[in-house]
């Protein structure tokens, strides 16, 4: 029996170790591919300067703006829906309700992005330039959409973490009178509280990552906006219209330093929220 | 239902029997062949290589011929890496491109780009000074032209685009386009993004041109088949699609047939000056 125990301990381990290598590698493999083009230009034209390739000029600044407005709107769009969503699915809501919320919720799990931005394009951008006005490919309608993207992964993960809080603290509150609400806003959800710091960073890393709905709806124009209805384009989407370009030169380049970016970024919200996540269970 | 199937039952029937006769020759070719062809590249060609492959494979079930875009950038990048057999492009490719790839380029068609508006723009006539002006954004409202007070849209293609490549040089004389232009990634997405904004201004292949969107004159000239064949309407480019080495096999009997009267016909029945 132990020798089947070490057997297993060592897939395992193998397995772990092959999925933080395959991450790191990645990572060096942006910055050995992305060298030709440090080499040509510096850091600061590179992450702070416009986006002028007939000039030779590779800066990513405005997508990098581009990608933290859209993620960060449709994060904050995003949020409330979620929290007041699982609320209702996880304490709130009768037995129907939550059972037929928490159906749709899995249902939109499977929706193909692509529908998301085809319903954007043919639904959303003219509701927004007719009613807003601007463009109405922009910052918000990409977000919008985002955030109904995202919305499920946000409210499985708050749901599964209020219902795995134990029901002895739950039954504790209601012997001391706690209603409904009070056992959900102080009891479950500061219990739940690191579980649901994950949900949002990964629907974070979701939002940062998405291409398609920003490629279709946020206009991809090269210049950092100045307010909600301007267009923007993210890095994931620059990275999808620029990988055409031709592969040696400096346009294509380019994308890795997109790329080691959007990976920074990523590692950057893991950490911090981490770090919230574990300093609030300290607290408590 | 009954009758919905009915009609598409009627349609092949009557395809069949219309194209039958007059393909038999140029298909003949592809009997007893089996294998596939893949295509990537221009968003333009999509069309006619689409029937093309239509008509091969109906013809012949053992062929697969799968027709994919992502702009003349990539078609020539996928066919000089091997990714697909033909990479399609709608400009020639380029000379390093051709050295380092070793690439064939087989032109087989002729094709202008146009500019488009919404056809609700009152808008259909442009001198060639107030498109470059537009785009690089010294006229931004449609009333300054004449048009109804509020801010023109700009949309444009991306680097790797042969169409933009070929507007650039040719309708904008390699201008600035103003950094808040909107891009989108096809000629298709182009033409959808134009025809649902009412202050658009975009450009499309000739062949992609439709009753969704309204061809603007350039200098007079409005683009259409017959201006861009007689050489009137200035902004045209060669449709190519390359190969990596010389075509043999299914590759080699796919172009030939695109460059066969009825391969012409396919190209000019989508809008395309024929070649031959």
């Amino acid at each position: 029996m132990p020798s089947k125990d070490a057997l297993a301990k060592s897939v395992f381990l193998c397995c772990a170790i092959a999925s933080a290598a395959i991450i790191l590698a990645i990572l060096g493999f942006m910055v050995a591919l992305g060298i030709p083009l440090f080499r040509e230009s510096t850091f600061s034209a590179i992450w702070f300067g416009p986006w002028a390739p007939h000039r030779g000029a590779y800066g990513i600044w405005a997508m990098i703006c581009g990608t933290f407005w859209i993620a960060l709107l449709a994060t904050i769009i995003c949020l409330p829906l979620s929290l007041g969503m699982s609320f209702v699915i996880a304490s709130l809501g009768g037995r129907r309700i939550r059972k037929l919320l928490g159906a749709l919720v899995q249902f939109m799990t499977g929706i193909p992005t692509v529908i998301y931005g085809f319903v954007g394009i043919f639904l959303l951008v003219p509701l927004i330039r007719q009613g807003l006005g601007g463009p109405g490919m922009s910052v918000l309608t990409a977000s919008i959409m985002l955030a109904i993207l995202i919305s499920p992964t946000m409210i499985l993960f708050f749901t599964d973490s209020l219902l795995a809080v134990n029901t002895a603290y739950v039954q504790a509150a209601k012997a001391l009178g706690a209603n409904r609400v009070q056992r959900l806003l102080y009891v479950m959800v500061p219990r739940a509280l690191g579980g649901m710091a994950s949900g949002f960073i990964l629907a974070l890393g979701r939002a940062l990552g998405d291409t398609l709905i920003a490629l279709m709806l946020a206009g991809n124009a090269i210049r950092a906006p100045q307010g909600f209805l301007e267009p923007a384009r993210t890095l994931t989407a620059h990275i999808a219209l620029v990988k055409a370009a031709d592969f040696d030169s400096m346009e294509f380049r380019s994308i890795f330093a997109c790329g080691i970016t959007l990976y920074l970024f990523t590692v950057l919200a893991t950490i911090a929220v981490r770090m919230m996540a574990r300093e609030r269970v300290a607290v408590s | 239902m009954l009758t919905y199937g009915f009609r598409i039952g009627m349609l092949l029937v009557i395809s069949l029997l219309v194209s039958n006769p007059c393909l038999g020759g140029a298909l003949d070719v592809f009997d007893g062949q089996k294998g596939t062809v893949k295509i990537a590249g221009g968003t333009a060609h999509i069309p006619v290589m689409k029937e093309a492959a239509k008509r091969i494979m109906t013809r012949n079930k053992d062929i697969v011929i799968t027709v994919a875009g992502g702009g003349s950038g990539v078609g020539i990048k996928q066919v000089g890496e091997g990714l697909v057999d033909i990479g399609n492009s709608g400009r020639q490719a380029k000379p390093e491109e051709v050295e380092k790839y070793g690439l064939k380029m087989f032109k087989w068609a002729v094709d202008g780009v146009g500019v488009v508006v919404n056809p609700a723009n009152p808008i259909k006539s442009l001198t060639k000074d107030q498109l470059k002006r537009i785009y690089a954004g010294e006229i931004d409202n449609w009333s300054t032209i004449g048009g109804t007070d509020h801010a023109i849209t700009i949309y444009t293609r991306d680097e790797a685009s042969g169409t933009r490549a070929v507007f650039w040089g040719k309708a904008l004389d390699k201008g600035e386009i103003v950094t808040s232009a909107l891009f989108v990634p096809s000629n298709g997405a182009m033409k959808t993004a134009v025809a649902n904004d009412p202050y658009a201004i975009g450009y499309v292949s000739v062949g992609h041109m439709d009753e969704t969107v309204a061809p603007v004159a350039l200098d007079g000239v409005t683009p259409t088949l017959e201006t861009v064949k007689s050489g009137q309407y200035p902004i045209a480019r060669g449709l190519y699609s390359n190969t990596k080495g010389d075509p043999t096999g299914l590759t080699k009997l796919f172009i030939d047939y695109l460059l066969t009267p009825e391969g012409q016909q396919i190209a000019a029945e989508n809008g395309f000056i024929p070649v031959k």
